[in-house]
């Protein structure tokens, strides 16, 4: 069990995943900006963003079908924008009564329902390479880099840490709890196997705040833990090391790039 | 089991910039105070317990309950947060839980993550902590108090998260007030009484097990009142707002529309060069078909050397 | 430097907060290279003193001094320097994101410059024998493993006494094996809080045996372990 399920980082002898974090997350997090800044309808470069989105795939080498199936995760949230496509005035393109409903699909709601949609998608399959070929200490270290307070930096390195111990301690409740809900053998007249909602709910809660007493008295031993080791409350750590001046490059390319799509977006 | 996404965390795409900006300059200065507070409390203890317990409401979020027809129910944490650790902690715990999700397990998008901050620990934690600690008031110490403010705290937490988000998408353009404020309420309308029943259930652990950790909750002082007074203000803003909003989607289209000079399809600058497409290109299809065949040379390229590069390395490597 | 015992507890008591009397009127002197044995059953106190000895637990009445120091809020930095505390769950002790981060802390807190650092920290792990472990994330290592690195995150502070907390606890054999001749090869001071008393028949030549907040026996180890009917009536089996 050496990789935990949650852990979605996929190492791989890759050159997104060689590339430095700071200038990694810094990129990433241009592009789905640049995702954002790009206005409705923008065909041609939203096509060019989704090249470059794929480029970076090939190039991470983490495979086109597993980011494809991560990237579904957003899917069900498309449900928000789908009004829009008969709701936003515009030409229209089709018309239906649905259960005395006259719906009327336009050709802007279409648009900005196709934009939405693709935006969510090229935005999301970034954020899973980034995750996928970034360590999580190495997002630590991107994140001092980009000036998020050392103490909340530390507090995201120890929730990281203690969320696998406490996940393995939440799979241990479930897993109990499992071993002792058996469905009676013959129904019982009137009474419902594994008891009510109301009191399945009541038994979930209370395995929650099994583990949230279990984390404050953790909670406590670590910080003896951190004090028997000289911790006085100020978060210390190395100085960052430079960015090689290649990598520095590359982050100034990425963005000229991304700003240039943007701008070719808006003169469209 | 499995990482399962809630219906609140909104991803990129569905906000408008300006939105997220806004969202996210609010949340910081939310979460810079929430820091500075829990740091004048806690001390040296901040940093490990905050990291535990954000870990914790984490885990605790997948201890799931059937519903009904292969659905499920499970916790999203801000009222058991603010209940057992006070406004300030809770606010911290739940920005880094939605900030994890959102940059680990991409539920909810990196733009969007202010919105989302702002929906479940901001506005999550001040209404609970204005439901529950109005209830406790008159309740005192006893057991009803409990349950009620709990189940108060936690179904008006995610009612009113939802209302915020649905207000969130209308004002970006992304779906219609009169349709996303009913929808996302009456949803989570039932989603919160599961956050409720689950709430309950821990709080009634708790108080067997530790009573003592009940009573941290109150904030002191101004900035404890201050955060009952936002709570209620948020609560009842939502609540006028909201219904307002879906009889007239009309204003926030004009306020969409206001902002929206960012993402409409039509910029300014469309009307100054009406004919300019792409660099030489009048044809936006024309554009969009050079567009592709540039991106697919990339691509090309792209897999190409990767072709060329994975030889080189297998051949370097003999066995 | 002095020449009295290294440890020097004197009429320790202690109560916590909800009003439990944890230890009564403990005194306790460990001298330099001493290898010594704190046993007794579950609730004895055990890991309460041990928590006194660098300052996070403070004695209610009595005295703790370590190398000569009354431990106090503004020895605390030197004390913490010299006493490695090592807890009982490693998950407790390693609460960095990589085993690296974890081995480093203590030599950061030291306030020593990152290639001194750095330095600790390679010879801590080439001594539990987890040189190439550095990079690797806590989580994933066996209980085994991360008791070695627990004990590594303590000697990169080069520290004059070890106070382990149930060592082989949770051990299966082979690792139980291997951490015994680890703690064989340290040359440090040792009070080591254990159920395991095979090890401290090992390891160990003197044995304070607890019981109720008190210490009811300091004797060489071969006694204790012989006086089977004293051994039963504080809860300890050889």
């Amino acid at each position: 069990m050496h990789v935990h399920f949650l852990d979605p980082y996929r190492p791989r002898p890759s050159l997104i995943h060689a590339l430095d974090p700071r200038v990694k997350l810094a990129l990433a997090l241009a592009f789905i900006l640049a995702v954002a800044l790009t206005p409705i309808a923008a065909w041609p470069v939203y096509v060019l963003l989704a090249a470059l989105l794929l480029s970076v795939v090939l190039l991470s080498e983490l495979g086109v079908g597993h980011v494809l199936k991560r990237s579904a995760l957003a899917l069900p949230f498309v449900l928000a924008a789908i009004p829009i496509l008969v709701t936003a005035p515009g030409a229209t393109l089709w018309e239906a009564t649905l259960a005395g409903l006259s719906l009327r699909l336009t050709d802007a709601g279409l648009a900005r329902f196709g934009s939405i949609v693709l935006k969510s998608w090229l935005s999301v399959q970034m954020a899973i390479v980034l995750a996928a070929s970034t360590t999580f200490p190495q997002l630590l270290l991107a994140m001092r880099a980009l000036r998020v307070p050392r103490l909340l930096v530390a507090i995201f390195g120890l929730m990281w840490r203690y969320l696998f111990v406490l996940v393995d301690e939440a799979l241990r409740l479930l897993r109990a709890r499992a071993a002792r809900s058996a469905a009676p053998t013959r129904p019982i007249a009137g009474a419902r196997p594994g008891g009510s909602v109301a009191w399945r709910a009541r038994v979930a809660g209370g395995m929650a705040g099994n583990l949230l007493i279990r984390s404050f008295d953790r909670g406590e031993r670590i910080y003896a833990a951190m004090a028997a080791r000289g911790y006085d409350g100020e978060i210390r750590a190395f100085p960052m090391p430079p960015i090689p001046a290649g990598q520095r490059l590359a982050l100034i390319g990425g963005l000229v790039l991304l700003a240039l799509l943007v701008g070719l977006g808006h003169l469209l | 089991m499995h990482y399962s996404p809630a219906p609140l965390h909104i991803p990129d795409g569905f906000l408008s910039v300006v939105v997220a900006v806004i969202l996210w300059i609010v949340s910081l200065a939310g979460l810079g105070y929430a820091l500075k507070r829990v740091n004048q409390d806690l001390g040296e203890r901040q940093a490990p317990l905050m990291g535990v317990l954000a870990a914790a409401i984490f885990a605790g979020q997948m201890l799931n309950f059937t519903v009904a027809g292969g659905t499920s129910g499970h916790l999203l944490g801000a009222a058991l947060a603010t209940i057992l650790l006070g406004p300030w902690a809770a606010i911290v715990v739940m920005v880094c839980v939605v900030s994890v999700q959102a940059l680990i397990f991409q539920d909810g998008g990196l733009l969007a993550l202010g919105a989302n901050i702002f929906n479940m620990a901001i506005v999550g934690v001040a209404v609970s902590y204005f439901a529950y600690q109005t209830i406790r008031k008159f309740a005192g110490n006893q057991r009803w108090g409990l349950l009620v403010g709990g189940f108060a705290a936690a179904w008006l937490s995610v009612v009113v998260a939802a209302l915020a988000t649905a207000l969130e998408l209308a004002v970006s353009g992304t779906s219609p007030a009169n349709v996303a404020v009913p929808a996302m309420g009456l949803i989570h309308m039932l989603i919160g009484v599961g956050e409720g029943l689950i709430t309950i259930g821990a709080l009634l652990f708790v108080r067997a097990a530790r009573p003592e950790l009940l009573g941290r909750s109150a904030a002191s002082g101004r900035a404890g009142r201050a955060v009952w007074a936002i709570g209620l203000v948020i609560a009842l803003v939502l609540a006028v707002l909201s219904p307002l909003a879906s009889a007239h989607p009309d204003g926030l289209e004009w306020f969409a529309e206001q902002q929206g000079f960012i993402d409409r399809a039509q910029s300014p600058l469309y009307d100054l060069i009406p004919d300019y497409a792409f660099p030489g290109i009048s044809d936006p299809a024309l554009a969009t078909i050079v567009a592709g065949v540039l991106g697919t040379l990339l691509v090309f390229m792209v897999a190409l050397g990767i072709a060329v590069n994975r030889r080189r390395r297998s051949t370097s490597t003999p066995g | 430097m002095d020449t009295g015992p290294f440890v020097q507890i004197e009429h320790l008591s202690f109560s916590y907060g909800n009003g439990h009397q944890a230890l009564r009127d403990v005194s306790l002197h460990i001298h330099r290279g001493e290898k010594v044995a704190l046993v007794g059953p579950n609730g004895a106190g055990k890991s309460t003193l041990m928590l006194h000895l660098n300052g996070i637990l403070r004695p209610t009445t009595g005295v703790v001094r370590i190398g000569g120091l009354p431990v106090e809020e503004k020895t605390l930095g030197r004390v913490r320097a010299w006493v490695g505390l090592v807890f009982q769950d490693p998950d407790d002790q390693l609460f960095s994101p990589t085993v690296f981060d974890d081995v480093a802390f203590g030599p950061i807190y030291q306030g020593l410059p990152e290639r001194e650092v750095r330095a600790r920290v390679a010879a801590a792990l080439a001594h539990v024998h987890m040189a190439e472990y550095a990079p690797r994330v806590s989580h994933h290592l066996s209980v085994g493993e991360k008791k070695r690195i627990a004990i590594a995150t303590v000697l990169a502070m080069e520290p004059e006494l070890l106070a382990l907390d149930e060592p082989t606890a949770g051990l299966d054999p082979r690792a139980r094996r291997g951490l015994i001749t680890l703690l064989c090869s340290l040359p440090q001071t040792m009070l080591i809080s254990t159920h395991d008393l095979r090890m401290v028949a090992e390891l160990l030549p003197r044995t304070v045996v607890m019981d109720g907040g008190r210490i009811v026996a300091d004797r060489p180890t071969a006694e204790v372990l012989a006086d089977a009917a004293f051994l039963e009536a504080h809860g300890l089996e050889l």
